[in-house]
């Protein structure tokens, strides 16, 4: 009887310690997904799969870069020159347009002399550049040079400024406008919040009475419980076109309202925190300010807020880290362009935005797919490094620290 | 002289930033039930969408998200109890627990939108749920994770340990004292935790965007493996890509005061409970 009880104690013993494992497992988890497809990106090529790019032998050009095939077949670059060939005017040449120039009888029934035809088009002209099938490839390659197949490299993916991912031949994989992005629009959120949330957790931990305690506490509750998809709807209805209105602007959707939006869900985070910090005070350092002369005002910022500094950053911090990973409500007002922004009055885009607007358009396992992810690892790095950083600033306090 | 004026305009900008963040919430909450109460009856919330989502009401909505807050429930609920109950009560104060303290830390840090990368990656694809209750649940419950746990494992330190050493010189095992003493106890603030788990799961839309939403789907879900729409979704979605978007307004509205609802409704409800139970250990 003993004996059974033991067994089921050590049973549930074990089961307890497995569960006790359970986030740690969930992060390793999330670590190998989200890295297993990100990295595959580079690997892929930087043209579709099964489609090539040829040229005529005679073309000294041994290879191009992603960027440079997007300006050729965008008619930015029409001189073989600029990319390092011959001065020879570059003549694009789609797969379709076969089908424009053969009638249905030339290319042979089953298209059996297909890939004839492109070997003698490719041959004829000699500043051609074909983007065609690779199965099409005529078996008899003379004339044809094919481009060696380019990987999507990392120094592309993290300093380009194009975030292009649904060009044809080639996407443009840079993630430079989505990071920036992404950070403009937190940190100006912080820089809102942070004085406002400030504000109040001095007022709810030094001035506020029991009364008002009792209303503000909950009020931060629920704006912290308010779900980001209705902060977003709000922002989109009344901010956007508030702030169109306001600075005389052709679009309201901006980086600002972005920011206000992600200030206002940031608040509840930094009040609690900051206000934490701050209660943590021991009453007699704040007796010693009081009893040196000071009034409560001087108190406070010479003794109470030099000595939760540490809080506060944990708090500014930790606000960061919620408005970087938002994804709804910044979604919905900050107007979606992917380009580097020069003023807080334009439209950006932000990481989670980017995965949330295009996940559900790039086909599972494709280069776009693996970029998504990519950026997702991306996200999750920002996010743990902050928590480590903000986990690391309160234990810098000094009180922990024994002063 | 100064400095007491100094203090006077200090304390002031204070107050009225206080003023501020009520008035603010009041301002979101008025805007949303202003716009939104004349569009709520019993059509809207019985009716399928009709129109191009211009028109008719929300229940499989609604449906989908009270399917989704019952599937992430049976999976986080346990998970997280179990794992809090060994963080407090076997795990002690080593190293390990430190770690695991940590990472559930980080784990709540971590963006939902990378929730929903993984949920895609792993139930969706690599398990082969596809878009369905299960793989949203899934992932939804392992988002709420942390929250459960935090809330449970503050719970259960604040039963005074010498109601523990009582139950163990009553010679009862561990295991029992902690069935027996110290759950009952924590009991009232650990379905305090689930509850707002609960609440945060009914908001929450980048989670569920590749796991299981379905941008329009007028019939209820007959089974776990079946796609459904939720309250969170469908409000972006009327908001942002419907087809008539002034007409879609009063629906938005009406989406989203309901959501609100919901989620007021578990934060009073989590208050509430937390105010009758302390009472009522009070009393004993």
């Amino acid at each position: 009887m003993k004996l059974i009880k033991r067994c089921i104690e050590r049973i549930v013993e074990t089961i307890l310690t497995a569960g006790g494992m359970i986030t740690s497992v969930i992060i390793l988890l999330i670590v190998i997904f989200l890295f297993k497809e990100g990295f595959g990106l580079f690997n892929s090529p930087s043209v579709e799969k099964g489609y090539s790019l040829c040229v005529n032998t005679e073309n000294p050009i041994e290879k191009l870069n992603p960027f440079q095939i997007k300006e050729i077949f965008d008619y930015e670059i029409d001189n073989w020159k600029n990319v390092g060939g011959n001065d020879e005017e570059i003549i694009l040449f789609r797969f379709e347009e076969l089908f424009y120039r053969y009638s249905d009888e030339e290319l042979g029934e089953n298209d059996e002399f297909l890939s004839q035809k492109l070997g003698e088009i490719i041959r004829a002209t000699p500043g051609i550049i074909a983007y065609l099938p690779t199965e099409y490839l005529s078996s008899d390659c003379s004339g044809i040079k094919v481009l060696p197949e380019a990987k999507i490299s990392v120094g592309d993916f993290f300093g380009r400024k194009e975030w292009i991912p649904t060009a044809i031949p080639a996407p443009q994989f840079g993630v430079l406008p989505l990071i920036l992005g992404t950070l403009w629009v937190s940190i100006f959120a912080i820089a809102i919040a942070l004085p406002l949330g400030l504000g109040v957790a001095i007022y709810l931990s030094e001035l506020a009475g029991e009364k008002m305690r009792k209303i503000l506490k909950p009020t931060i509750e629920l704006l912290a419980g308010i779900p980001s998809v209705v902060y977003g709807f709000f922002g989109l209805v009344v901010l956007v076109p508030l702030i169109q209105k306001l600075f005389h602007l052709p679009v309201g959707e901006t980086a600002f309202a972005g920011s206000l939006i992600l200030a206002i869900m940031a608040l509840p985070t930094i009040i609690t925190v900051a206000e934490d910090a701050m209660q943590n005070t021991p009453r007699a350092m704040r007796e010693a300010g009081l009893a040196l002369g000071a009034n409560h005002w001087q108190t406070i910022y010479k003794v109470i807020i030099p000595y939760s500094v540490s809080g506060i950053s944990a708090a500014v911090v930790l606000g960061i880290g919620r408005a970087i990973g938002e994804t709804m409500a910044v979604l919905m007002v900050t107007g979606n362009a992917a380009v580097i922004p020069h003023t807080i009055f334009e439209p950006v885009r932000t990481i989670p935005a980017t995965i949330a607007a295009e996940l559900g358009e790039a086909p599972s396992g494709g280069a776009h797919y693996q970029a998504l992810f990519m950026l997702g690892c991306i996200l999750f790095l920002m996010t743990i490094l902050i928590s480590i950083a903000a986990e690391v600033i309160s234990k810098n306090h000094p009180q922990r620290k024994g002063i | 002289m100064t400095a007491k004026t100094n203090q006077k305009i200090a304390f002031c900008v204070f107050r009225i930033l206080g003023m501020l963040v009520v008035g603010l919430l009041f301002w979101i909450l008025g805007f949303i039930i202003y716009n939104g109460i004349g569009v709520i009856s019993w059509e809207f919330l019985t009716g399928y969408p009709t129109a191009g989502m211009t028109s008719g009401g929300i229940l499989p909505a609604i449906v989908g998200t009270l399917c989704l807050i019952a599937g992430s429930s049976i999976i986080a609920f346990p998970l997280g109890i179990l794992s809090a109950i060994y963080s407090s009560e076997y795990a002690g104060n080593g190293k390990m627990v430190q770690f695991i303290r940590v990472m559930t830390n980080n784990l709540g840090g971590v963006p939902s939108i990378i929730f929903g990368l993984f949920g895609m990656a792993l139930f969706v694809n690599t398990l082969g749920f596809g878009d369905s209750i299960i793989a949203g649940s899934l992932t939804l419950g392992l988002l709420t994770l942390p929250l459960i746990i935090r809330t449970t494992e503050e719970a259960l330190k604040a039963i005074p340990d010498s109601f523990r050493t009582a139950g163990l010189a009553l010679g009862a095992t561990k295991l029992q004292t902690i069935n027996r003493v110290v759950l009952p106890m924590a009991f009232p603030n650990i379905i305090t935790g689930l509850i707002l788990s609960i609440g945060r799961v009914s908001g929450e839309t980048a989670p569920i965007l590749f796991t299981v939403a379905a941008y329009f789907l007028p019939k209820l879900p007959t089974g776990i493996f079946d796609q459904v729409m939720a309250l969170p979704y469908h409000l972006y979605v009327i908001a942002t890509s419907g087809t008539d978007l002034e007409a879609s307004r009063p629906m938005a509205y009406g989406t989203a005061l309901v959501l609100i609802i919901i989620v007021l409704l578990m934060n009073l409800l989590a208050t509430a409970l937390r105010r009758w139970f302390s009472k009522k250990v009070k009393t004993h």
